[in-house]
């Protein structure tokens, strides 16, 4: 099966959870005045969940356009998905959360040079005596221009210090 | 008219504000050309500095110089590198490349210059004329209608989406719907679909949604396939100027792709990107004989073609936006989020309520077209500069910006979890070719519609307004109309393609 009707299936998994929540949860906690509403909290989600499962199952089940179109050039091709650099790709989202995850116990500061640092590092980046100044520069000028500039608070460095 | 343009001149073009075209125009410029960076990512990262801003017209005036720079930015990179940094440019690198390798990249950028500049500014003196009227034909129209227009401007999108696209565009927006109702419902303020979490409390945040759609698996793919950015060296660029006789020859070509962009830009869902390639396939269809054969080989108009309609395109767009408060793309969705978040509703009252706002972004177009024209002639040969970047940079600067820019906007770390939780559905949508714009759209105009339907529900007392209204009942059969004729005809073609007889 391919990949766009496993994401059909999914979506329709999802207008189930969804519909169940809209048909049969909502309307319990509703308070009796607003039951004489012509319109619920959940008339529109359950409009949606109708709408979405009738989508999904057109594209689970519609047969497929031919396959002879030419992809567009730097796309994708997922049959050959380990000739691309998806190692790269999955560090960086794990890098992604370890910032999401750090930003407050570490401060802006440390954070921020640290992603830029180890994001050049797995992207095959080696110079270091570029990496550092770049990252450091750049994020103490980013949180010039957010913290004193724009007045948008960021805490600079870790917790304990401040 | 002359009154609202004497109130937008006299708001435009203070110091502050002129300033800020400048700016937006060259922060536009520059990160527009940077491949992966559309303009819908660079307004997303721009919000959290156009909202520190504080005042409505200055941001907005920021955001739409962004929009400006950006299109023109992707047409450098388009032309240059043959790598279209903006979906709208492609059909610019079609011509621009091909002169590009001939030598003649400063003639192309000039061309990309001018035909940008005249189509930005046909684009906006239509822009002055059309939108009152809009305007004064959009107060006619109630919640029902309100809510009609939307479910229209929405199946438009899916519509336009192309041939074998339109299911998974319309999945997207209602999986975008969907999204929309998590959070606290319309009229009555009971939480929904949160699941006891507080962070969903207020719904999802839309910065998020936007960088997460669109910033973050664009960067991920560069990563995963570095042929699809294709920096390099910029090569030579010389012979700028462009001879009387070819002038002469793209003249009428700019004027028709202004005035046609224009309109299409207009209708929501088409946008930039159809535009583009529309005026790129009318003006070959119209050239005749030698230059006909011209066309992918570096012709002239086949850029002057593009980068016209493109740029009247984008001003097109901003008519539904500022009058209907509906987006007709990604990018203005993006813009109406920042307007809301202004505290500022576009809509029919716009021009009455807030006039200022209203012609002051129209006059700053202009400036900020002229502004692009003066800024990027003397500067082209330096511009391309900037494509060198290392990609063992630029990337992680991209992904930070948009960690950054959802960061900001809440200040809350919870923030960036569901930002990289949703960016990573984004790539997987992405590799099985589903388009994200609809999902965004879907999500901003969810709120809206709902009210709209809530409202028309509540004072029909039930779904009446369908048949009582009847330009209600003749949008919805419109919206309807969008959706199955598309796929109808796609059907047709493929059964006669299979060889299987249509029975008529």
């Amino acid at each position: 099966m391919a990949l766009d009707r496993w994401i059909a299936l999914a979506f329709i998994t999802l207008c189930c959870v969804y519909g169940y929540a809209a048909f049969f949860t909502m309307d319990d906690q509703l308070p009796p005045i607003l039951q004489r509403n012509p319109v619920w909290p959940s008339t529109f989600p359950k409009i949606l969940t109708v709408a979405g499962l009738v989508v999904g199952f057109i594209i689970l089940f519609s047969s497929k356009p031919a396959a002879n179109e030419t992809k567009k050039d730097g796309a994708i091709d997922l049959t050959r998905l380990g000739d691309y650099h998806v190692g790269q790709a999955l560090g960086l989202i794990v890098l992604m959360l370890g910032y999401a995850l750090l930003l407050r116990p570490l401060g802006f500061l440390g954070a921020t040079v640290g992603f830029l640092f180890v994001g050049s590092l797995l992207l095959g980046e080696r110079r270091f005596h570029i990496m550092i100044p770049v990252a450091v520069i750049a994020a103490g000028s980013i949180w010039y221009l957010v913290q004193e500039v724009l007045g948008i608070f960021l805490r600079p460095w870790p917790g304990m210090f401040m | 008219m002359i009154e609202g343009i004497l109130i937008g001149l006299a708001t435009a073009v203070t110091p502050f504000n002129l300033m800020i075209v400048v700016l937006g125009c060259v922060i536009g410029t520059l990160i527009g050309m940077l491949p992966g960076l559309g303009p819908m990512s660079i307004i997303a990262i721009m919000i959290p500095i156009a909202i520190g801003i504080g005042d409505p017209t200055s941001a907005l005036i920021l955001l739409s110089g962004v929009y400006y720079g950006a299109i023109f930015g992707g047409s450098t990179s388009s032309i240059l590198l043959n790598a279209p940094g903006v979906a709208g440019t492609v059909a610019t690198s079609f011509d621009g490349y091909p002169l590009a390798r001939k030598g003649q990249a400063g003639k192309a950028l000039t061309i990309a210059a001018i035909a940008s500049f005249a189509g930005g500014t046909i684009g906006a003196v239509l822009l002055m004329i059309f939108a009152p009227a809009l305007s004064s034909v959009a107060l006619l129209f109630h919640s029902a209608e309100y809510f009609a227009l939307m479910v229209v401007g929405l199946s438009a999108i899916a519509a336009f989406a192309g041939t074998g696209q339109v299911a998974k565009a319309l999945m997207m927006t209602v999986l975008g719907l969907m999204l929309g109702t998590v959070g606290e419902g319309a009229l009555s303020n009971t939480p929904r679909f949160t699941f006891g979490m507080m962070e969903l409390q207020s719904g999802f945040s839309f910065i998020t949604l936007a960088m997460a759609m669109f910033a973050l698996p664009e960067a991920l793919f560069l990563v995963m396939n570095p042929g699809r950015a294709a920096t390099g060296d910029s090569g030579k660029i010389s012979g700028l100027r462009i001879s009387r006789s070819e002038a002469r020859s793209i003249a009428p070509v700019i004027g028709r792709q202004s005035i046609q962009g224009f309109f299409i830009g207009v209708l929501p869902g088409a946008g930039a990107t159809i535009a583009s390639f529309l005026g790129y396939a009318v003006e070959r269809n119209i050239a005749k004989g030698a230059e006909q054969a011209e066309f992918g080989k570096g012709s002239i108009k086949g850029i002057a073609a593009p980068e016209a309609a493109n740029n009247a395109a984008c001003t097109g767009s901003f008519v539904p936006l500022l009058t209907l408060g509906i987006p007709g793309s990604g990018t203005t969705a993006i813009l109406l989020g920042a307007l809301l978040a202004l505290n500022v509703t576009p809509g029919p009252r716009l021009m009455i309520d807030e006039p200022d706002v209203f012609w002051a972004v129209i006059m700053s177009m202009y400036i900020g077209n002229l502004v692009l024209l003066v800024l990027n002639l003397p500067l082209i040969p330096y511009i391309a500069k900037i494509l060198t970047i290392p990609r063992t940079f630029l990337i992680p600067f991209i992904l930070f910006f948009t960690l950054m820019g959802s960061y900001l906007g809440q200040n809350n770390s919870t923030e960036l979890l569901i930002l990289v939780g949703f960016g990573i559905v984004a790539t997987i949508l992405r590799f099985a070719d589903y388009p994200l714009a609809p999902l965004l759209i879907g999500f901003i105009l969810g709120v809206m519609l709902e009210n709209n339907f809530a409202r028309a529900m509540q004072l029909y007392r039930g779904f009446d307004f369908i048949v009582e209204r009847p330009m209600t009942l003749g949008l919805l059969v419109l919206a309807a109309l969008l959706v199955i004729l598309p796929s109808f005809r796609s059907y047709r073609a493929r059964k006669r393609a299979e060889g299987v007889a249509d029975g008529d």
